[in-house]
């Protein structure tokens, strides 16, 4: 007997901005054939409660993600340069308005 | 109720009807789509159309001045009290069919509250504002499917073909004015609906075309009568069901 | 040079970081058998919410008022919306969706029993909202702080959402209860009926639960099926009493000195039946899902060639 294979859409991923003047952030997933369809499955999926007033879907093969292995050498550098925080610095008292 | 409230409220009824009957029907699917993202999208759909029956039944109830609300209305007139296009008390039958509905009632509804925007009726203009952008979600997402359907598969394409060929039926319905509509219209509270009829024609048609579809023959039999409610016998089952509560327990509040 | 690491370091590693509190991601190494116990249990989860829809789906096109429709419309749709999460959770442990809902459809992977009982009367959707979901907010809150973020996260998102679900339940219920003797009488029957099934929703005593052990050790589970069980009668006994439901068991008192409830017994023997397959409506809920699955086919390979053929 021969036996298709199910189809159910390609997988998208759906970022949400809350409000304007906040950043997009990812809310899930969804499957859909086209991008139209992705667009209107996520928004009817990921904001029935007003939860978005813009929205951003994104094949999921399409992302690059950053391996497991990879965080040593990615972000342990970063761990050592205090000196990118403004805390690092003594402001002489009574100086003013330096951030 | 005076001469020009009793033609309102059969206006209201008309639109609240039709909402009402279309949104049971797209329900009717949830739980049962064919794919999990529909079942949400159809979901969505149902509400706006019963949030919009709400608001235009209480309002119907309001005009009628004898205390019924909008569930009364729903939930205890019998079928020939019902004035709700034809086309939308039709079975849901396959995907096609229930998309190929959706289109072309959604399509009419947001023709129809664009021009009710501008009624001289404050609650309709503030109804039709709010109904008109759900509608106008409702028109993208269904023709999209409509053209996904029609261009899909060979399989696909047949059922949107038969789909469009078995409703194509109820479209003069849709249109068929009466003086209720006339009075409405030159009252400034209703739309037109003989440029109505030129309007909706001018939008689907590319619609159809783009899905690879063919309008059938316009000399087609037609089944007209919602605006006198004279109804397919599909009605009937659907109040039977919808209205069993209320009916048993005449005296129960839910 | 690389050193080789064995499976058992990875595992002793995994294994801190669990203790540890430290979340798994997707991509992280995990054991194969905590990615097989996940997608059996998140799969199953799943799954529930999608059989989930059709004991209440189908009082939609009766429910009693136009407020009652929107509100059971809008529950239904967002147990479709929880499956989605989940399954969606689910996939980043490599499996597809297409693939469980097979496993479904075959009957392989299972789902929670209690949606094999039939919704007879409006106050099931009442006794549902409150009893079933509220069993499964407590399982779900625990889950919330599972090891595994997918699931975690998805967990955290069910619970905001399924908040009003309970509440809506709960309130049919009242209304029913102070209505005519006929809806008192249908909420009464409807406690009976959904009872005993909604505790069966914790699952087995922990004695006689085959995985529990291993899933509290990577802290999959978090709390036992008993001591979950224990809070769900602790919580809801108090809210039967506010409104004048009597719980079916005769056993039923507090007890001043554990501070909880004393109750009566499960029948697991009915427990073990309607799992394997033969509660009162398994066949109608496999055969509603797999008809609709087998329905849209045609529907989803439209999508996919349409969408070939413009791709985009």
């Amino acid at each position: 007997m021969e036996e298709k294979k199910d189809v159910q859409g390609k997988l998208w991923e759906v970022f949400t901005q809350k409000k304007t003047g906040a950043p997009h952030e990812h809310a899930g997933s969804v499957r859909a054939a086209d991008k139209e369809m992705a667009m209107m499955n996520a928004r009817d999926v990921y904001s029935r409660r007003n939860e978005a007033v813009s929205l951003w879907v994104v094949p999921s093969e399409c992302i690059v993600a950053s391996q497991p292995e990879d965080a040593g050498p990615f972000f342990d550098p970063a761990n050592d340069k205090a000196y990118r925080n403004p805390n690092f610095y003594k402001t002489p008292t009574g100086v003013k308005q330096i951030s | 109720m005076k001469e020009s409230n009793e033609a309102l409220f059969r206006y209201c009824l008309r639109i609240g009807d039709t909402s009402l009957i279309l949104g049971h029907r797209v329900s009717e699917w949830c739980g049962h789509a064919p794919i999990l993202e529909e079942d949400i999208a159809m979901a969505n759909i149902a509400l706006d159309l019963i949030g919009q029956t709400k608001i235009i039944l209480n309002y119907a109830g309001e005009l009628e001045g004898e205390g019924r609300t909008g569930d009364d209305l729903a939930y205890r007139r019998d079928a020939r009290d019902f004035y709700n296009l034809l086309m939308v008390e039709q079975p849901n039958g396959d995907f096609a069919v229930t998309m190929m509905r959706q289109y072309l009632v959604s399509s009419y509804m947001f023709l129809l509250y664009s021009k009710l925007r501008n009624s001289t009726d404050k609650t309709i203009s503030a109804f039709a504002e709010k109904s008109l952008k759900e509608v106008a979600y409702h028109v993208r997402y269904s023709g999209d499917w409509v053209v996904r359907l029609g261009d899909g598969t060979e399989e696909s394409h047949q059922k949107a073909q038969s789909a469009l060929d078995q409703l194509w039926f109820f479209v003069d319905d849709m249109f068929d004015a009466d003086e209720t509509d006339m009075l409405m219209f030159e009252k400034g509270i209703g739309a037109d609906i003989k440029s109505l009829r030129i309007d909706w024609n001018n939008m689907i048609e590319p619609k159809i075309k783009e899905a690879k579809l063919v309008i059938p023959e316009a000399n087609n039999f037609m089944r007209m009568g919602s605006r006198s409610g004279n109804h397919t016998e599909h009605l009937g089952y659907i109040l039977a069901e919808m209205q069993f509560l209320p009916r048993a327990y005449p005296d129960a509040t839910w | 040079m690389e050193a080789t690491i064995t499976e058992a370091q990875l595992e002793k590693e995994f294994q801190q970081k669990i203790d540890s509190g430290i979340v798994i991601e997707p991509k992280d190494w995990m054991p194969e058998r905590y990615r097989k116990q996940l997608i059996r249990m998140m799969s199953q989860h799943a799954h529930s919410e999608v059989v989930g829809m059709l004991p209440e789906g189908n009082w939609i096109t009766r429910a009693p008022s136009l407020d009652r429709k929107a509100i059971l419309l809008a529950k239904v749709q967002d147990e479709a919306g929880h499956g989605l999460y989940i399954y969606s959770a689910t996939e980043t442990l490599g499996i597809d969706r297409a693939e469980m809902m097979e496993q479904l459809h075959t009957g392989k992977a299972k789902y929670s029993s209690i949606f094999n009982y039939p919704t007879q009367n409006w106050a099931d959707i009442g006794a549902i909202g409150w009893l079933v979901d509220g069993a499964a907010i407590i399982n779900q809150t625990a889950l919330a702080k599972c090891s595994y973020g997918p699931y975690s996260r998805a967990m955290i998102r069910i619970c905001k959402e399924e908040n009003f679900h309970n509440k809506q339940g709960y309130q049919i219920l009242a209304y029913l209860m102070r209505g005519t003797k006929e809806q008192q009488e249908m909420a009464q029957d409807a406690m009976n009926r959904w009872w005993w099934p909604s505790l069966m929703m914790f699952g087995p005593s922990d004695a006689n639960s085959p995985n529990s052990a291993e899933l509290m050790r990577w802290k999959v589970k978090l709390h036992s099926n008993d001591d979950l069980r224990q809070r769900f009668i602790d919580r809801t006994v108090p809210q039967a009493e506010a409104i004048g439901l009597t719980i079916p068991d005769d056993k039923l008192r507090w007890n001043p000195d554990t501070r909880h409830y004393d109750w009566g017994e499960i029948n697991w023997d009915e427990f073990y039946a309607v799992i394997s397959g033969n509660g009162p409506c398994n066949h109608e809920r496999m055969s509603a899902r797999v008809g609709a699955h087998e329905k849209g086919r045609w529907v989803r390979e439209a999508a996919a060639a349409y969408a070939q053929k413009h791709l985009n």
